[in-house]
């Protein structure tokens, strides 16, 4: 029996917090990815982008609903998937608006980072209010087809253990899309010239100028990947947990957090950052006291609820990390400031 | 125009917009948008000696006023003996350790050189100092907790007077202030705003949670007033007396004993109310007044120029032996402190401490607004930007009904287009908001009231 034990433990593990964790950090993954491009490219940290997740996500729920009325489905897979470049077209193209509009005149000035970044407040508020007036500040759902791969009580009939594994369809299909997404960003980026052309005006802007790369290509091309990877990783977590726009915007700090800790401006640095926030965050608000009475004898068994931190602090946690990433090593794991 | 025009003219429209909200909605509101106005204009002077004299983006404004806010609870509140009676000794005992704990860090942080043994003490502390706080801690706030949660459930206050609040708040302010500044302002200037906008929303979950503290999300409500409660007013003698003298006329012409009676109640009630008001407003008033006077003198003074070239040339600054981070710390503190003590005001106006409605945009890109309009640099800008977005803030809802009114004005009554945007007036106004700081800073980057440069 003792080793049914640890087997119970560790699937009570895989179920609360591997899974989820593995599904968390991929979104925010991708979402940190479209951040930290947008600061290696364009040098600025833009604080409208968790506002451009909900625009993404907002519009992708919109193509839903009218594919939805028009008796369009994908069948076992969630309708939004189908909608999903509809959604992201648009949100490039809003994308590149805002950029012509608003943005392309500082670049023009050479405005020091700090003053796009004030900027990228400005575009934030009105984001805010398009988005609430569009789609409203309520919760959304969106999710539809078949809702679990594995469920927790087939699982435990199947196995006959205590503990039951479920796995949403939406965490397989999030862990899938974000791992193509981040192959096919990094083939770009390495092995394209468009992509290594990105590169070099990141690493050093006048002699990308200087070898004949046009800047204004770079920064559309920046744009629409930022688009496509935000609209994504929005469309990843409204399916996985619900759209309310007010969330959408909390999302801001563990991306931040996840993009100085993997090292800002590097997108291998963004991968790693965002799965690091999204571990500690389920680790270190999870309630280890079930885990510790599989796993120890009778007499050892905790009291307490074995808890690091409670959920209320769970967006603490990520900036904890973020202080202790920046007085311990500044640059970030892997050192950025270059894609 | 001339840069000396700008100040009166842009004062001037102020008070008329005022004036019209005193004409016709009424005094009492106009006085309440006033009061909460000066509160605003000194939150805009925290932020622009940092930002205008110190160039430090800190997007953690909400932090500092909420912990203004809680400090006048923490004053001005009576003490619970019951709590600290039965539970007071674990909370103590853990602050102890957690100090303890943090100064061991410190010490091992600076005096062990191996990289080894330092990790592992490291570690050790933590993992001890975590054991040994949650053996005091968890219990003592059950305890705390369940002594008549429904009216405190929390250790309670010194029962101070809550004026006292205000310098205090400025010293708590200024002390987490100087921790954070230790941590973040030898990073790059965005690592700053990153780093502050997520220390103040620690700082907002710990008050929102933390209830043996704050009652978190119960929130404290009857706090003291530095100002006589209305109903005294309506109850005293000389009050009557000076209404009835204010409205002479007015009483005069009415005809019969009992509706002049009458007349008189009403006008006691309301002038009462305006009689607090305008003792809010005259405090207020004189603290802003004060703050205004300090910060032109630091601004004039050697060390406002120092802080200036600072600002505009860093690296000539420090090859003239400026030691720049020690420079932008002092700044961050004062600033700090000053938005502290305007969140321990607005605490007192509204008599109340509510951890859930201090909101990112309310608290803190909205005083960046201010400060950007305003004119960064100028404190008289600052003031004015603090009136004018905060005037805008609040006439924006009625406004932006009206003009959805007019937009759905020919649709029917009962239309769902009509509905959906009579129930979304309310976002307009932070589209107006994110449209005054775009067309601000792109058409008027030095804001109304621009830094007067300084020549020989």
């Amino acid at each position: 029996m003792e080793n049914f034990e640890f087997i119970n433990a560790m699937v009570l593990l895989a179920n609360f917090v591997i899974v989820p964790a593995l599904s968390y950090g991929s979104q925010l993954a991708l979402a940190t990815l479209s951040l930290t491009i947008i600061y290696g490219v364009l040098r600025f940290s833009n604080f409208a982008q968790a506002d451009w997740m909900s625009f993404g996500t907002m519009a992708t729920i919109l193509f839903t609903w009218l594919f939805q009325s028009a008796g369009i489905n994908a069948g076992i897979l969630p309708t939004a998937l189908l909608t999903l470049p509809f959604a992201i077209i648009v949100t490039a193209l809003f994308c590149l608006l805002i950029d012509r509009s608003v943005y392309s005149f500082y670049r023009k000035q050479k405005s020091q980072p700090i003053v796009l970044m004030i900027v990228s407040v400005g575009v934030m508020f009105i984001l805010q209010a398009v988005v609430r007036f569009i789609i409203g500040p309520n919760d959304r759902k969106f999710f539809d087809g078949e809702k679990y791969i594995v469920h927790a009580l087939d699982f435990k009939n199947y196995f006959g253990l205590e503990e039951g594994l479920t796995i949403k369809s939406t965490q397989l299909i999030t862990v899938i899309i974000a791992l193509v997404a981040m192959i096919s960003l990094f083939y770009f980026l390495q092995k394209t010239k468009l992509g290594k052309s990105m590169r070099a005006y990141s690493n050093n802007e006048d002699l990308a100028l200087l070898s004949g790369i046009n800047p204004e290509k770079i920064v559309i091309v920046t744009w629409i990947i930022s688009s496509i990877l935000i609209t994504t990783a929005g469309v990843l977590y409204g399916l996985d947990k619900s759209f309310k726009p007010f969330t959408y915007f909390n999302l801001l700090l563990p991306m931040f957090a996840a993009a100085i800790v993997g090292g800002i401006g590097s997108p291998i640095g963004a991968v790693i950052g965002g799965y690091i926030i999204a571990f500690s965050e389920i680790t270190l608000t999870y309630a280890y006291k079930k885990f510790f009475v599989y796993l120890l004898p009778e007499s050892l068994e905790p009291s307490g609820l074995m808890q690091v931190l409670s959920t209320d602090y769970k967006f603490a946690i990520s900036f904890i990390i973020l202080v202790i990433v920046l007085i311990v090593r500044p640059t970030g794991i892997v050192r950025g400031k270059i894609i | 125009m001339k840069d000396e025009l700008r100040a009166p003219i842009a004062f001037t429209i102020m008070a008329i917009l005022l004036a019209i909200v005193g004409f016709t909605q009424s005094w009492s509101v106009s006085l309440s948008v006033i009061n909460l106005c000066i509160i605003s204009s000194i939150m805009a002077i925290g932020v622009n000696l940092q930002w205008g004299y110190g160039g430090l983006f800190n997007a953690g404004v909400m932090g500092f006023t909420a912990l203004g806010g809680l400090t006048a609870v923490l004053v001005s509140h009576d003490p619970i003996y019951e709590a600290w009676d039965k539970a007071g000794i674990g909370i103590v005992i853990s602050a102890i350790i957690f100090v303890l704990s943090i100064i061991a860090l410190l010490f091992v942080f600076r005096n062990i050189e191996n990289k080894q043994i330092r990790n592992t003490l490291i570690i050790l502390i933590i993992v001890f100092g975590l054991i040994g706080i949650n053996n005091f801690y968890g219990p003592s706030i059950d305890i705390i907790e369940s002594i008549n949660p429904a009216k405190t459930g929390f250790l309670g206050g010194l029962g101070l007077p809550i004026i006292f609040s205000w310098l205090i708040a400025a010293v708590v302010a200024g002390l987490v202030a100087w921790v954070i500044g230790k941590i973040t302002l030898r990073l790059r200037s965005d690592y700053l705003a990153i780093a502050t906008l997520g220390i103040s929303e620690i700082v907002i979950a710990v008050v929102k949670h933390e209830d043996w503290l704050s009652r978190g999300v119960k929130n404290v409500s009857g706090l003291d007033r530095p100002v006589p409660y209305e109903i005294e007013l309506q109850q005293s003698d000389w009050f009557l007396n000076l209404v009835e003298r204010i409205n002479f006329s007015k009483l005069e012409a009415t005809q019969s004993l009992s509706s002049r009676q009458d007349l008189l109640n009403d006008l006691v009630i309301d002038s009462s109310g305006i009689f607090v008001k305008l003792c809010y407003a005259g405090l207020f008033f004189s603290v802003l007044l004060l703050i205004f006077y300090l910060s032109q003198l630091a601004l004039n003074s050697p060390w406002g120029r120092m802080l200036r070239a600072i600002r505009d040339n860093e690296e000539a600054a420090s090859a003239m032996g400026k030691n720049i981070f020690s420079q932008h710390l002092q700044i961050f503190i004062i600033g700090s402190a000053i938005i502290g003590i305007a969140g321990a005001m607005l605490t007192t106006l509204d008599g109340q401490f509510t951890p859930g409605s201090y909101r990112p945009l309310r608290f803190t890109f909205i005083i960046w607004l201010m400060v950007i309009i305003g004119g960064s640099g100028n404190n008289l800008g600052s003031i004015f930007g603090g009136f004018f977005i905060w005037f805008i803030w609040i006439e924006a809802e009625p406004l932006s009904i009206g003009f959805m009114n007019m937009l759905a004005s020919g649709l029917e009554y009962d239309n769902p287009l009509r509905m959906h945007l009579l129930g979304s007036a309310a976002h307009l106004r932070l589209f107006i908001m994110g449209l005054l700081l775009l067309l601000a800073l792109r058409f008027m980057p030095k804001g109304v009231i621009p830094e007067k440069i300084q020549k020989k």
